[in-house]
């Protein structure tokens, strides 16, 4: 009998904490921002998916270069085939963790600042990229924000002479999710 | 009993550890792979060529939704007139066009040429689009009225002004086979209301092939070609052949190209060019494409 009790309770203490860590969004929403004095250039993509697991503080997304839209449609075209070469290149990816998770208590409704690591592939090429941002816990989701800025010559994207002052050489990219438990 | 209370115990803890090694040891990267794969659109194929004209005619290509693309062609005389014509450029003739894409798929546009002080409007849908792992080609469908207002040759016979109106049908097929190769084919029919002779037929029937190879990032070599069906043309008239080279400058695209035909309408230079491409009847053209965004897309 003791030993059914011991059993029944450790299954529910297993069931209980195997309830997944992980959250996940599929419409994670990211833009960026390109600003010369000549021209700004503005896109977003509402169709990023993202997960993460707030045991190990393991942060990934997932977006499809085409999938970005612009004001207009022959920036678009330019951005795909041009810069980012999406056909050959058609996703952008993030691979990385939460550097200060002990600050975050996802058990407690509330707003943390966090910070985030990790490897950043956009056009093919990897790079380590760190940014900062917030994390806002509530009952039944977690929403995070961040804004950081990349460097275009960091993914080998190039752009050409004639067109460099309507382009920046830096790129200020936001991201905005809203999880769900998976 | 106890034994067996025993095994199933180390048997329900063995699962659990089991389970738990499973969803622990399953990379995120892993299950962010599998939730967009589950997601997947169908990825169509852009940029097959980079305006909506090949050279003379027409591509698979559409304006987007919302934008207004103005295009002001020149084609020149005959190199083959020599230095005292400047090699064909003192003489010009110019087609001034304004295109619409009212949909994602569905454009028109209308356009003014001097020679023959012609007006020209089109329509062109696409009907399929090119896919990849999936559909192989895209398919559109133009139709198109030139209406010939240059006055009548002969004002002393009872003349009707539909006899100065043209039209054009055509179906292109075009296929993207690597970033920087597509191909196209046009099979097309140009209808006269008034027959250009009395041996000539109402109802021209040609198939046209071309094609863009991409040089680089920026510059394309274009070639286009109609052959018109024996029996089924004008007589006195060549087959129309361009050769061109698109480049791009972030809002223009520039289209150098030569060619022997005159007209920039289909039933201009499919149905009536004259000059013999390889006896240097060849005149230089260009056009140059402006886009303006009319109506921001709202997402």
């Amino acid at each position: 009998m003791k030993q059914i009790l011991v059993c029944v309770l450790l299954c529910a203490i297993s069931a209980g904490s195997f309830a997944q860590p992980v959250f996940m969004t599929r419409n994670g929403k990211i833009s960026f921002f390109s600003k010369t004095p000549i021209e700004n250039i503005e896109a977003t993509n509402n169709e990023v998916t993202s997960l993460l697991d707030i045991e190990k503080g393991e942060l990934v997304f997932a977006v499809l270069v085409k999938s970005f839209r612009f004001d207009k449609a022959l920036m678009e075209e330019h951005f795909n085939e041009n810069y980012l070469e999406s056909s050959k290149y058609p996703k952008a990816t993030f691979n990385g963790k939460i550097l200060n998770l002990s600050k975050v208590n996802f058990k407690v409704s509330g707003t943390y600042e966090i910070e985030v690591g990790g490897d950043l592939t956009i056009h093919g090429v990897k790079q380590y990229q760190t940014a900062t941002g917030t994390i806002i816990v509530s009952p039944d989701k977690l929403e995070a924000s961040s804004k950081f800025v990349i460097k275009l010559s960091d993914h080998k994207i190039e752009i050409p002479a004639l067109v460099a002052e309507k382009i920046s050489k830096t790129v200020e990219i936001n991201v905005n999710c809203i999880y769900a438990p998976k | 009993m106890r034994l067996n209370n025993k095994l199933s115990l180390i048997g329900i803890l063995l699962f659990v550890s089991s389970l738990h090694a499973t969803s622990y040891g399953q990379d995120l990267m892993d299950m962010l792979d599998k939730e967009t794969e589950k997601q997947s659109k169908p990825d169509y194929v852009t940029a097959t060529f980079k305006t909506t004209r090949l050279i003379n005619g027409h591509s698979v290509e559409n304006v987007a939704k919302g934008v207004l693309d103005f295009r002001i062609s020149h084609r020149f005389g005959f190199l083959s007139d020599g230095a005292y014509e400047l090699f064909g450029l003192d003489q010009a003739s110019m087609r001034m066009g304004f295109d619409y894409g009212l949909t994602k798929r569905w454009m028109i546009g209308v356009g003014r040429s001097t020679y023959q002080k012609q007006f020209d409007g089109f329509t062109k849908y696409k009907l399929l689009s090119q896919v990849s792992g999936g559909m192989p080609i895209t398919v559109s469908a133009t139709a198109g009225i030139m209406y010939k207002s240059l006055k009548f040759d002969t004002p002393d016979r009872e003349n009707f002004l539909t006899s100065k109106m043209y039209y054009s049908a055509q179906l292109l097929i075009g296929r993207k086979f690597s970033e920087s190769l597509s191909l196209q084919l046009m099979p097309t029919l140009i209808h006269y209301n008034l027959a250009t002779g009395i041996n000539d037929p109402n109802d021209v029937f040609s198939v046209g092939a071309g094609g863009r190879m991409k040089l680089n990032k920026r510059v394309s070599l274009n070639a286009e070609y109609y052959h018109q069906i024996p029996g089924h043309q004008i007589s006195g008239t060549t087959n129309s052949l361009a050769l061109g080279f698109d480049i791009e400058t972030g809002g223009h695209v520039f289209q150098l190209n030569v060619t022997n035909s005159t007209g920039m309408t289909e039933r201009s230079f499919i149905s009536e060019t004259t000059g013999n491409f390889f006896k240097g009847d060849i005149r230089f053209g260009f056009t140059i494409s402006r886009v303006f965004t009319i109506v921001t897309p709202r997402y």
